[in-house]
Order: C-alpha cells, then structure tokens, then sequence
C-alpha cells in the first residue's frame, strides 16, 4: 500500500480503490477566448506541495469529492465534499 | 596496469560567476547534453546548475531503452536522429556508454494491438526506420525464453520488432556529456539550487540560485519532472502533470535475454543488462506525485505480469526497487523552443516516460536554437503554441507503456 486518502462516507481507505481525477479548477465561462480555452483544457498548476484535487471512491461509495494533498508526501491533509465548502473551491 | 586504479575526474568544480550568456537548469542528460552541443557551436560562456548531483533525477532513474520506431512522422524523424547520435556517441565523446543495440520486441497480445503496431510499422518503414512486424515462430527464435504457449491470459499473438532499439549504461551518458562540457570550459555547478527567474520587458535577465544570483540572456529549462516549479519562476504553467514512474531490478542472472521486451497490454518491460541483472518498468502510477518513494503494488503487480511473459524466472529475487517523477503532457510529445512572450527562457521539458532516448537529439537542436536564433524545423512540430493552435503531436500509443 503506498498511502491511504479518507473518503469523506467511507474513511481512510487504499489509494488503489479511488480514481485520481486531477487538480481542481474552475470551469470558464463560455465566452472566454480561444486561449482562455486551451488553458483550461491544458495548462496545469501541478503543484509541488498541498495541492486540491479531485478524487472518486470507485471501489467504494462510489461518489465524487475533493481533497488536499500534499504531492510531495502523498499526505492527505483533508477530503471533503464539494458542496460543504463551495467557497472554499477555488 | 595501475592506470586502472587511478581517479580522473570527469569534470572540475569551477568558479560560481555572477554572469553566464547561457544558463542551463537541470544537469542530467538533457541540460549537459544541451552544455555540449552548445559548446562545440562555440557558445562556451555557459553554465549548468543541478540541485543534487548530475544525474540524480530521471536521467539516473531511467530504464536506458533507446529506440525511434514511435507513431508519428514528426516523431519518426525526431526519435531517428536520436537513436543516430547515440550510435556515434560513445567515439563523439572518447567513453565507452556500453551501447548495446540488441533490438527492441513490442509485444501485441490482442487484435486491435496488432492493428496498432501495423501502422508503427508501415510509419516507421516510410521513414526509413527499420521495424516490422513479426509473428509468434520468428519470436520464439529471437526470445527463446518468451512463453509463447496459450497459457497466459493474454497469449503473445504478434511483435513489433525494431533491431535498431536496445540499450545503454545511463549514468555514463550523463558523465560523459559532463566531461565533454567540461573539456570545453563550460561550468558544471551540482548542489546549486535555481529558486527564482528575473525578467524585464519580456527578456529573462537573471537566475536566482541558492549560492547567488547569475545574471544571463538565455535560461534553458531542463528539469523533466521539477519543469513546472521551474517554469512558475517566470509566471508560466505549462500542459504538464507530474507522475511517478516505478522500477526494479533483480539479482544478475546468466545472460538469456538478448531484446528488450515491451508490452503495453501487460504494463511491463523487461530487458538484460551487461552486469546479468533484468532491469523491468512499468506504466507511470495512476495519481500525480512529486514523491519518488516506490509501492509494493506496483511490484507485486509488475512481477506478476512479467511472469506472463518469462514463467521461467518465478524463482528470481529482486535486488531493489525505485521510482523517478516523470513531466507528463496531455499528447505524450515533449514540448521545445520558445515561449511566446519572453524573450531567452527556452523550454527542454515535458519529457514523460520517453527523455532518456532523446538526450542527444534535444541536446543538438536546442543548442542549434541557442547558437543560431532559429528554432530547427525537427522540433518545430514540439513547441507550446501546439496546444493553442490544436497542433498535437499524439505519442501516447507508441509511448504510453512502450519505453
């Protein structure tokens, strides 16, 4: 087992039961221009560090949530879903 | 005879200056390649910075395949002068790099596979890169230790088969570049950490280290997995995740195994090396990481499907275990050149599973870009601006598993 991540409905669980779904970010209106676009479809953060992303429980609940974490260490530092903290998801 | 016990350094410590025209992050095989090819253009006045010491990041974590038979002709072309230039190194540079061109499998183990290496092959083949395809009687000939039974769960049905592909001794292209930069009076300085990038009006002016500022007219990013750390010195964030990318080693056996063996069914490759052990990789991890700790999952899962291939070694035991932090882009094609926008900062990144192989050829060209001004019409094809203008170089089947 390399490191656990704490489903918000199932607890600490292995990482190999969850699906990484890449770092948070906020989707552009559709009005943004042709480069606005493309970042958002390509360019990365890709933090070294505490970083929030998107993770799915796919051998458990089976649901959606964020978590943050940092990349160094694999250390989750919090999971939670995103409708508790909306403001908190950006 | 006592020649043999004599240390010769491979390269000198040097002053730390406050001024370089060139600045080269990342002292692995691509920034000291970069150093040398720089320098035999006659741009000497240059400098490569390495955090730890050279070699410590992909270039030495890497498991040293070399092969060009890729999926698209821009990668053809690009891998093929690779491939070439490490053909001439080891006399290039007067080190032995242990180069052995052994040939390259790539196993198919379903149809739609088979399909797959069919168009390599015909690609390859236009290009004039030697590679076909080759079926399960002239396999067991070249491997004859492959289990080409119909036991396995999924049987080997067909095989890309490159004779040009094989391996090398990694860290020795990295110490010989090293000595080549160095012969030349090019400034090798490990242990020296760049933590900012200073820019004016659009040109980069400096590079703030852990020993100091340099002040330079052109910094090279060539730092594969750090790349995007790097690139938010000057406020850029490239198409790049970070992923670990896991390996291991098994104790040296007598030599039987003559190909480097790739499957991209089984997520595994396997080759042979001079000193006997069977060094053998896998797909990167599935999450993003800058940690370089390696998981037992992924070596109970990459020793199981390496019995699929080679039943033969159940009784092998693993000697280590490792994993290096690979620059992964969305089209599995590196990205080169230019920036838009800032003047002097040159990208050498987004080098994924596949930076080893093409050391020399980024080295030359980025070099050629630096001394000549013009981006080389080889790498144009990698730039960023491909992910703007919907340009895509897109690798992934020929180098998503297929090292």
């Amino acid at each position: 087992m390399s490191f656990l991540v704490p489903c918000p409905h199932c607890g600490p669980r292995d990482v190999y039961e969850f699906r990484y779904g890449g770092e948070f970010q906020r989707r552009p209106p559709p009005t943004v221009s042709d480069q606005e676009w493309a970042d958002y479809l390509y360019a990365r953060r890709n933090v070294a560090g505490p970083a929030k992303e998107w993770w799915y429980h796919r051998q458990g609940c089976r649901r959606w949530f964020l978590a943050v974490r940092d990349t160094r260490t694999n250390a989750v530092l919090e999971a939670f879903w995103p409708e508790d903290k909306p403001e908190g998801a950006g | 005879m006592w020649q043999l016990f004599r240390k010769t350094p491979m390269w000198r410590p040097r002053p730390f200056r406050d001024r370089y025209d060139v600045v080269i992050i990342g002292g692995g095989v691509h920034g000291l390649a970069t150093a040398y090819y720089l320098g035999r253009a006659g741009v000497r006045d240059v400098c490569v910075l390495e955090k730890s010491y050279l070699g410590s990041g992909a270039s030495g974590r890497n498991t040293a395949i070399i092969r060009s038979n890729y999926r698209t002709p821009e990668g053809v072309s690009f891998y093929d002068e690779s491939v070439k230039l490490y053909e001439r190194l080891a006399a290039d540079l007067g080190y032995n790099l242990l180069f052995s061109q052994q040939g390259h499998l790539t196993l198919a183990h379903t149809d739609s596979a088979i399909n797959g290496l069919r168009v390599r092959a015909e690609v390859n083949q236009l290009m004039g890169v030697e590679s076909r395809l080759i079926w399960p009687e002239e396999i067991q000939r070249l491997v004859p230790a492959l289990d080409l039974s119909p036991r396995p769960r999924y049987p080997v049905l067909a095989a890309l088969y490159h004779p040009p592909g094989g391996i090398i001794r990694h860290d020795a292209v990295v110490w010989a570049y090293a000595r080549g930069a160095d012969r030349m009076g090019i400034a090798i300085h490990p242990f020296t950490e760049a933590v900012g990038i200073g820019t004016s009006n659009g040109q980069v002016t400096s590079v703030l280290t852990s020993r100091g500022e340099i002040r330079a007219g052109v910094v090279v990013n060539a730092t594969a997995g750090f790349c995007s750390t790097v690139a938010k010195m000057v406020g850029l964030h490239l198409p790049i995740v970070t992923h670990p990318l896991q390996a291991f080693v098994t104790e040296p056996l007598k030599p039987f195994l003559d190909k480097v063996i790739v499957s991209a069914t089984l997520h595994v490759y396997v080759s042979q090396t001079d000193r006997g052990e069977l060094v053998i990789g896998s797909e990167i991890d599935p999450y993003s990481s800058y940690s370089s700790r390696s998981t037992l999952p992924f070596l109970e899962a990459t020793a199981a499907h390496t019995l699929e291939l080679f039943p033969c070694l159940r009784r092998v035991r693993v000697l280590r275990q490792w994993a290096g932090i690979c620059d992964m882009t969305p089209d599995y094609s590196p990205i080169l050149g230019e920036v838009p926008g800032l003047k002097g900062f040159i990208l050498d990144v987004g080098w994924g599973t596949y930076g080893f192989k093409a050391g020399p050829v980024a080295g030359k060209r980025i070099a050629e870009l630096i001394a000549t001004g013009r981006t080389p019409e080889l790498i144009k094809p990698f730039s960023l601006t491909r992910f703007y203008d919907d340009t895509l170089v897109g690798e992934k089947a020929a180098a998503a598993v297929s090292h």
